[in-house]
């Protein structure tokens, strides 16, 4: 009798340490990427043609700048950075909510159409139009949202399933793709490097016209994503489960699929399609965190990284061209997630 | 031991029956050479079938139109069937290797690989013939497979299907950010690689036909024998092995396949977008999740889709062409939309 009540004690003790364990992983991965976010953060506002000390770059920030370190700090290098970080967190953050929910490692934004169509759109506007600046901007966004709803109703039928929405997006990704491809090959050349340019995604030239509407609606997409991706472990059970669990299956999910496509469209609008970090984030996210959850901030935080650090390097690399911040995303990226896969040891770990 | 090849556990069987499955076969292969006729005899100037046929019985070297059957059109024919044919495999494979509906290909980094070393060769070797960008490419194609591969194998439990498609992602995110760098720096590389990037047959002539044709034939020849070993890969590792099943081998021979198919696919007619990823699953709609009827039926339906593309993009620009690349999607894509929707899918 006593030895039973010992050992469901000691259960209830490695439980809770157990959950205490995970709760302080949680924090310092969390925590982790949030200093190398800050630390890479004030790198790109100190580094430059030139080179700002931190506590100028402080003093500045305070509103206690000289003329030039405001031009500099305030004008050029802020929204540039705040630009990266917050289409990282976006990116990030949509790329893991669209693995979880479709239960598919290969399942971002960029993959399943989403990205396609903001290209598609946005080419059709440089290419077809000759748009430029905020113009493409609302072309992409309306491209992205378009093609999200146009994937949801073609892949309705009493309730939409993961395995058929991601058929319907590659075939949508394909059609777009065609699309972009003819006016790639249609178009004049430097026409067709403008578009590449943009399909890459740039950060340069970014000033507070496209930050500021970028950061409000995060404010107001991030909060509801988190609040909804509480869900996500649940609904990973299967949809008859999560149900018999008391979640509105369906209301949640479009709820999530909207919140993740409406993020992927204003960073796109933003900045471009930067290329794979909605793809890459998720899984190194899910690989820093190790608790079998949907890891949502890591990889939020993770796809912030990956933008900041691959700015950082396309500006100030030596004998590297000035070249867009999408075509070094993957190079950044991609190393790490390799090095992280090749040594992950134990089953499931590496996704 | 055939009980071993089965179809997994707890997949539907076919709905479709022997005899309609064989007929389905019969009418795919009779609708294939249609079309690669209709390949030789249509574009920018028609040649009727009695001037195609003579061509072949009767060749006089001195009438145009013979000469141009036999040194433009018939070359570009069979290179599509054969890059379709490849294509169609290759993506069944991945899709099995990967245990994933979306792997195919031009995600799992195979293309981008054969796609930076063909970029490289523009740009620093001064690559402009066919047949050189055959080689880069497939060596290109090659060191991603095995990158991606080694990558995935390494660690206790070996490559299992979620670290191919991540190691594949992965890959393939590299190796498009470094072609894109080289691209934007050079607008001679680009203007000549962004029509080699789309996929296009044209101007393949029997120089090209040639030197991809010995690694085509043993890649669709390994594909198609595989069927057996892809089957015992869909039922998950720990089962597979559990039946006595060497899973790395099988990963390793079906992997030499992909590498075969999409290497020489790809130098040939560039990288082709969406007939490796679409072309499986409309397959799997007619015969369920048996990989050994799977594959035959890619094997024929995926050069119809490329060779149909092509012709109709003759068609339609005349008397230029629309490149096979944007079609195939084009084409494709509304047909595997709508039979997505109109049915229900076999999952892998």
């Amino acid at each position: 009798m006593s030895a039973a009540v010992d050992a469901a004690a000691f259960d209830v003790g490695t439980l809770a340490q157990t959950r205490a364990r995970g709760r302080v992983r949680r924090l310092s991965v969390a925590g982790g990427l949030g200093v190398g976010v800050l630390a890479v953060f004030a790198l790109s506002l100190m580094v430059g043609a030139a080179v700002i000390s931190l506590p100028d770059v402080l003093s500045t920030l305070a509103g206690q700048g000289s003329r030039n370190t405001n031009y500099v700090v305030l004008e050029l290098r802020l929204p540039r950075a705040l630009a990266a970080t917050l289409v990282g967190l976006a990116f990030g953050l949509s790329g893991a909510v669209f693995q979880n929910l479709l239960r598919n490692p290969l399942a971002s934004p960029d993959v399943i159409g989403i990205s396609t169509g903001a290209s598609a759109a946005a080419v059709l506007g440089i290419v077809g139009l000759g748009l430029t600046g905020l113009a493409i901007s609302g072309f992409a966004l309306a491209g992205a949202l378009g093609t999200a709803a146009l994937m949801y109703a073609i892949a309705w039928r009493n309730g939409v399933s993961g395995y058929r929405l991601i058929l319907v997006g590659i075939g949508l990704s394909a059609l777009l793709l065609s699309v972009v491809s003819y006016f790639m090959t249609s178009a004049q050349v430097t026409n067709a490097q403008d578009a590449l340019l943009w399909i890459s995604g740039s950060l340069s030239g970014r000033n507070w016209n496209q930050v500021v509407p970028l950061l409000l609606s995060l404010v107001v997409l991030v909060p509801v994503t988190m609040v909804l991706g509480r869900v996500l472990g649940v609904l990973g059970l299967g949809d008859d489960t999560a149900r018999g669990l008391g979640v509105p299956v369906d209301g949640v999910r479009l709820g999530l699929i909207v919140a993740a496509v409406a993020l992927a469209g204003v960073a796109t609008a933003a900045t471009g399609p930067i290329a794979f970090v909605a793809l890459l984030a998720g899984p190194i996210g899910r690989g820093l965190a190790r608790d079998g959850g949907p890891a949502l901030l890591p990889s939020a935080l993770v796809g912030a990284l990956i933008v900041l650090v691959a700015d950082f390097l396309a500006q100030h690399t030596p004998f590297l061209p000035n070249l867009p911040v999408g075509v070094l995303t993957g190079a950044v990226g991609a190393p790490y997630l390799l090095w992280q896969l090749a040594r992950t040891n134990s089953g499931g770990q590496g996704g | 031991m055939t009980g071993l090849l089965d179809p997994p556990p707890g997949a539907r069987p076919a709905r479709t029956p022997a005899p309609v499955r064989m007929l389905g076969l019969v009418v795919a292969a009779v609708v294939l050479v249609a079309v690669a006729v209709a390949s030789v005899m249509v574009g920018a100037k028609e040649i009727p079938i009695s001037t195609v046929l003579d061509a072949f019985l009767h060749f006089d070297p001195t009438n145009n139109d013979h000469l141009f059957v036999r040194v433009e059109r018939a070359p570009r024919t069979v290179i599509g069937l054969l890059a379709g044919a490849a294509l169609g495999l290759a993506g069944c494979i991945m899709q099995a290797l990967a245990r994933n509906p979306l792997a195919d290909p031009g995600i799992l980094g195979v293309n981008a690989g054969a796609a930076l070393f063909i970029v490289v060769g523009i740009n620093f070797f001064s690559l402009t013939a066919l047949t050189g960008y055959v080689w880069f490419g497939f060596l290109g194609a090659a060191l991603a497979s095995v990158l991606v591969y080694g990558v995935s194998a390494l660690g206790r439990e070996g490559a299992t299907p979620i670290k191919l498609a991540l190691a594949g992602a992965a890959a393939n995110a590299a190796f498009v950010s470094l072609t894109t760098g080289v691209l934007l720096t050079s607008t001679d590389a680009f203007e000549q690689f962004r029509f080699w990037q789309v996929g296009s047959l044209a101007g393949r002539q029997w120089d090209v036909v040639v030197s991809v044709l010995p690694f085509l034939s043993v890649g669709i020849l390994i594909a198609l024998c595989s069927g057996g070993l892809l089957n015992t890969l869909t039922l998950g590792d720990d089962l597979a092995k559990a039946l006595g099943q060497n899973v790395a081998r099988a990963r390793v021979v079906s992997g030499v396949a992909v590498v075969l198919l999409c290497g020489a696919a790809t130098a040939a007619v560039g990288p082709i977008a969406f007939v490796g990823l679409a072309v499986p699953h409309v397959a799997r709609m007619i015969t369920g999740p048996d990989n050994r009827r799977l594959l035959p039926y890619s094997l024929l339906l995926a050069p119809i889709l490329v060779l149909g593309a092509d012709v109709l993009g003759r068609i339609i620009a005349r008397p230029g062409e629309v490149q096979v690349g944007i079609l195939t999607a084009a084409i494709g894509a509304p047909i595997f939309i709508a039979l997505v929707r109109g049915r229900k899918v076999a999952q892998l």
